[in-house]
């Protein structure tokens, strides 16, 4: 069979003229406007109520569009973004440490190894001190100090202290912050919400974003919305690994499906591995638990220096301890990056070092901290963190080290969007972890929070208007449309296949193995190899699934199996895509990391002559090879240095 | 070590379907899985057995997200103090015990299946007025807000409410007094929120009126709370509501 490719888009940025710090601000008032009058003349669908959703559909209700927002938990308050511990950034410098707009925009370049764009990452730093602001007036309990003035600390290596924070429940504050306002506006009626609803197909109409099919996961109605917009705040795909970080919800879906419908999906490879997880503990693992980075400003990391000692912690002296980090990396010791801390370890282990019964993590010691601050001090900066890790393992961390090994965490790649937010499709926007903005090749901490908060409450809520204004008078499309209906029926066979199979094998083993096969050939370290057998795994394994997946039940009812199914369906095409990707990418940046480009001390190596595009892929129809669309990073600002950190 | 266990289980097809308990042998259960990793072994066996896993609410699974939860040898979460049930271990339980699974039993929460309930009368609360009024974009400067630490600390103990419904759960009244003072007391101890401190408390005990129970002070739902709110909440939210009822200080502009 020959499936016509699609023709090869032709990505624009959009990138406004004038100096980067004067680009957001012109651009601003070039977009056009919405007359306050005019604003409940426009629909405005937004998918996923998380930060960047629920600021988004929040802030749009307010200045007077009709929203409707979707989300699959039973209410707005849950999104996974409410687990962000650590903190959220901003350039406020009220440390006066010397912290400006200029630093977090450098900062957060380099800290992405070079492979983000310029004007994005500097609006983002621009609009951060804002974010905070605004969040405090909403009445976001943040730290403060005796004085009453906001408290601030560093965090994941940044040498000045820019990160926000509540105790360690930073995202949960600022989410209920986003959620107590978007409560508002559906008391207003500006905004209608959808909890347990999952889309699971967007309509494009001659080339426009028109709608989406979405499923009432309590009775299993299918039904039809059409807007003048689609924004897509889903989140990201790390539970592509079956073991991560994320809620056990996190999906690709709804970025999926608008993938297939002609999105390009940029940096799919790009995956961050947060390096301070507790570390698997047997096969019923469903989900890892991080602890938060915040936990190595006091924390020193270390194994045993002989691989063979099974002594209990306490009891090997200081000398027979391999304190590597500090070893290695005498500047930043501890605190180097993410990408840095968790090769580390994970070369530690792989070389045998690993500590605890199944050898399979490296100690993170608060024995000096507490002999140095005292166990009152260190109880007030990480209790809650501490009580969680004696809840899950049974030891008590005051007097053992933690045991901790890096997990899949956060996903930088994400649906291409331009400075404007929105997809190569016409009518989509996609704002927060679902899109590949600002990150470029490796996110820094407190910085997830800042993106989805600034795409939400700033940057979309002034780009939106500037694509509706030309639609002016006019009405969504029909829900009678056949764009709809051919919609709505992918949907419903795509459920009936999945409920007919009646096959040997639950989804979540399908899943496990997904994500076992992505996280050794695709995970921490990459080579041409593992990545090529991977695909081969991966593939075989979709065959499978879609010949022996078991989901029990109907449509007609609220059935967990069948919303799991649909998500591993999407992911098994992801993550092939991600090899694809991994393996295209013949350098090592940030969060990817081949074994073939590394420096002689086994760093990473870019390759900015050949690889400093951001790589967005094409749909091709079911089992063609995408088609590779290149956008260029130029960089006119800052100029690329390999990074260092010893 | 692993555990053997016999669970009863709450099972109901639909909202209107009738339930009933449904028993499970869960054999060779980890020790160090978490009781939600263990429902998930007891419904991967009953799939390949032909039969319906046993749906529950769950996402983030670090206890923060409030989807989870189930009433535990009739316990709300079960019978560890301040935990929730995914941040519950089986280490907690021995070998050969019964455990009854039930889901939260409240009028305001009815059942659409098995453990699942339908909690969105606490969002309905919220929306009567547990927020700021704070447009995107007016806001003034972080630090020209002075909040003593104190206050902040306070507030924040207050708003660590992760909105499960545990409390109601555990109430014999039903009620939602602690969800709700939870969050008037997070904003009224606020400067931010003094501008419509009476109004909030008012519209959203009234809201709270309409779907809940009413509060007897059985402080069953403190006992019951993950993240230990504290019943005092509860009076400086009866508090607020007389003042408020008192005189109607909406038309004083709400100061005071
Ligand atoms: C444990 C942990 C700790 C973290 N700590 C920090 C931190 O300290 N600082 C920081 O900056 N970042 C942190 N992060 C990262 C950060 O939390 C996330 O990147 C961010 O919250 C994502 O927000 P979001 O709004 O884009 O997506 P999410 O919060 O994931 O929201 C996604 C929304 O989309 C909805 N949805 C998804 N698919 C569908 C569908 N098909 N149909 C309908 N609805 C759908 C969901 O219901 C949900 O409402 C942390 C992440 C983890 C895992
Ligand atoms: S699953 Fe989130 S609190 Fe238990």
């Amino acid at each position: 069979m020959t499936v016509e490719t699609p023709p090869q888009v032709d990505l624009n940025a959009q990138i406004p003229e004038g100096p980067l710090s004067d680009k957001w601000q012109n651009h601003r008032f070039k977009m056009k406007l919405v007359a306050p009058q005019n604003r409940r003349r426009f629909e405005v669908i937004i998918v996923g109520t998380g930060l960047a959703g629920a600021s988004a559909a929040a802030t749009l209700g307010e200045m007077g569009y009709n929203v409707k927002a979707f989300c699959f938990q039973d209410s707005p308050r849950r999104a996974h973004s409410i687990a962000a511990q650590g903190g959220i950034n901003a350039a406020k410098n009220y440390k006066n440490d010397g912290d400006s707009v200029e630093r977090l925009f450098y900062d957060t370049i380099k800290g992405g190894d070079y492979r983000s764009r310029e004007a994005n990452v500097y609006r983002l730093a621009e609009v951060s001190t804002q974010i905070i602001d605004q969040c405090v007036a909403q009445g976001v309990p943040f730290a403060r100090e005796y004085g009453g003035l906001l408290d601030n600390r560093s965090f994941g290596g940044a040498q000045v202290a820019r990160t926000f924070y509540a105790r360690g429940q930073t995202g949960q504050q600022l989410l209920l912050g986003a959620y107590q306002a978007l409560a508002k506006q559906i008391d207003a009626g500006t905004v209608q919400m959808y909890p347990r609803h999952e889309m699971l197909e967007l309509v494009v109409k001659d080339g426009r974003a028109v709608g989406i099919v979405t499923r009432n996961l309590v009775t299993g109605e299918i039904d039809r919305h059409s807007a003048h917009a689609v924004v897509l705040a889903t989140g990201g795909y790390g539970n592509v690994f079956y073991l991560s970080t994320n809620a056990k919800g996190s999906n690709v879906t709804a970025a999926w499906r608008a993938h297939r419908q002609g999105a390009l999906f940029a940096n799919p490879c790009y995956t961050q591995i947060h390096p301070t997880c507790i570390p698997v503990s047997g096969d019923y693992q469903s989900k890892l638990t991080l602890m938060s980075e915040s936990l190595r400003n006091d924390g020193r990391i270390w194994v045993p220096k002989s691989p063979d000692d099974t002594r209990p912690p306490d009891q090997i002296p200081d000398e027979e301890r391999d304190y590597y980090l500090e070893r290695r990396y005498p500047a930043f010791a501890n605190l180097v990056p993410r990408d840095v801390a968790s090769r580390a370890a994970k070369r530690m282990v792989d070389d045998g070092y690993g500590v605890g019964e199944l050898k399979n993590g490296v100690y993170l010691d608060f024995g000096d901290a507490i002999s140095r601050l005292g166990r009152d001090v260190i109880e007030a900066r990480y209790g809650n963190l501490f009580e969680m890790y004696e809840k899950i393992t049974g030891e008590d961390p005051y007097k053992v080290p933690m045991r901790i090994y890096p997990a899949v965490h956060y996903t930088m790649g994400g649906l291409w969007v331009d400075y404007n937010l929105m997809s190569n499709i016409p009518g989509l926007f996609v704002t927060g972890e679902a899109n590949f903005s600002d990150h470029g090749a490796n996110r820094l901490g407190a910085s997830a929070l800042m993106q989805g908060l600034a795409d939400g409450y700033f940057v979309l809520p002034a780009t939106l208007p500037n694509y509706l204004a030309d639609m002016l008078g006019t009405t969504p499309e029909s829900v009678d449309d056949p764009a709809f209906a051919a919609a709505e029926e992918e949907v419903r066979e795509r459920v009936n296949k999945l409920l007919s199979i009646n096959g040997t094998r639950s989804v979540d083993w399908f899943h496990r193995k997904l994500g076992k096969t992505l996280w050794d050939y695709c995970g921490m370290s990459r080579t041409a190899e593992s990545l090529t057998q991977a695909m081969k795994e991966v593939e075989s394994l979709q065959e499978q699934f879609w010949s022996d997946v078991r989901v029990l039940g109907d449509n007609e009812s609220l059935n967990q199996s069948l919303e799991k199914a649909g998500r591993v369906a999407d992911f098994f095409e992801l993550g092939a895509l991600m090899c694809r990707d991994a393996l295209h990418r013949e350098e090592s940046c940030g969060g990817h990391f081949r074994e073939e480009h590394k420096t002689p001390d086994g760093e990473a190596l870019r390759d900015d002559d050949n690889f400093a595009y951001v790589a967005a892929w094409q749909f091709a129809g079911a089992g063609n090879e995408p088609c590779l669309v290149k956008e260029d990073l130029n960089f006119e600002h800052v100029k690329p240095s390999q990074r260092s950190y010893k | 070590m692993a555990l053997n266990l016999t669970l009863r289980v709450w099972r109901q097809a639909r909202p209107e379907a009738t339930g009933r308990f449904e028993t499970y042998e869960a054999t060779d259960i980890s020790e160090d899985s978490s009781f939600l990793e263990m429902l998930d072994v007891v419904n991967e066996r009953l799939s390949d057995d032909g039969e319906e896993p046993i749906a529950f609410d769950h996402d983030c699974r670090e206890g923060i997200c409030g989807s989870c939860g189930v009433v535990i040898n009739g316990r709300p979460h079960g019978p560890l103090e301040r935990t929730t049930t995914c941040q519950l271990h089986m280490r907690h339980f021995t070998s050969g015990d019964t455990i009854t699974i039930e889901p939260w039993r409240a009028s305001a929460f009815p059942v659409l299946r098995d453990l699942v309930v339908d909690r969105s009368t606490l969002d309905g609360i919220v929306q009567a007025g547990g927020y700021v009024t704070a447009p995107t974009g007016a806001a003034r400067d972080a630090n020209s807000i002075l909040v003593p630490k104190s206050a902040s600390d306070t507030a924040m103990d207050a708003a660590e409410c992760i909105g499960c419904g545990a409390c109601v759960a555990a109430c014999p009244n039903g009620a939602a007094q602690l969800f709700t003072a939870a969050k008037v007391s997070h904003l009224n101890l606020l400067p931010q929120g003094q501008p419509e401190r009476w109004s909030r408390v008012s519209d959203m005990v009234d809201r709270m009126e309409d779907y809940f129970g009413s509060c007897t002070n059985y402080t069953e739902c403190e006992a019951a709370c993950p993240k230990g709110i504290s019943v005092d909440f509860i009076a400086m939210m009866n508090k607020d509501y007389l003042k408020a009822r008192f005189k109607d200080r909406r038309r004083q502009g709400q100061s005071g």
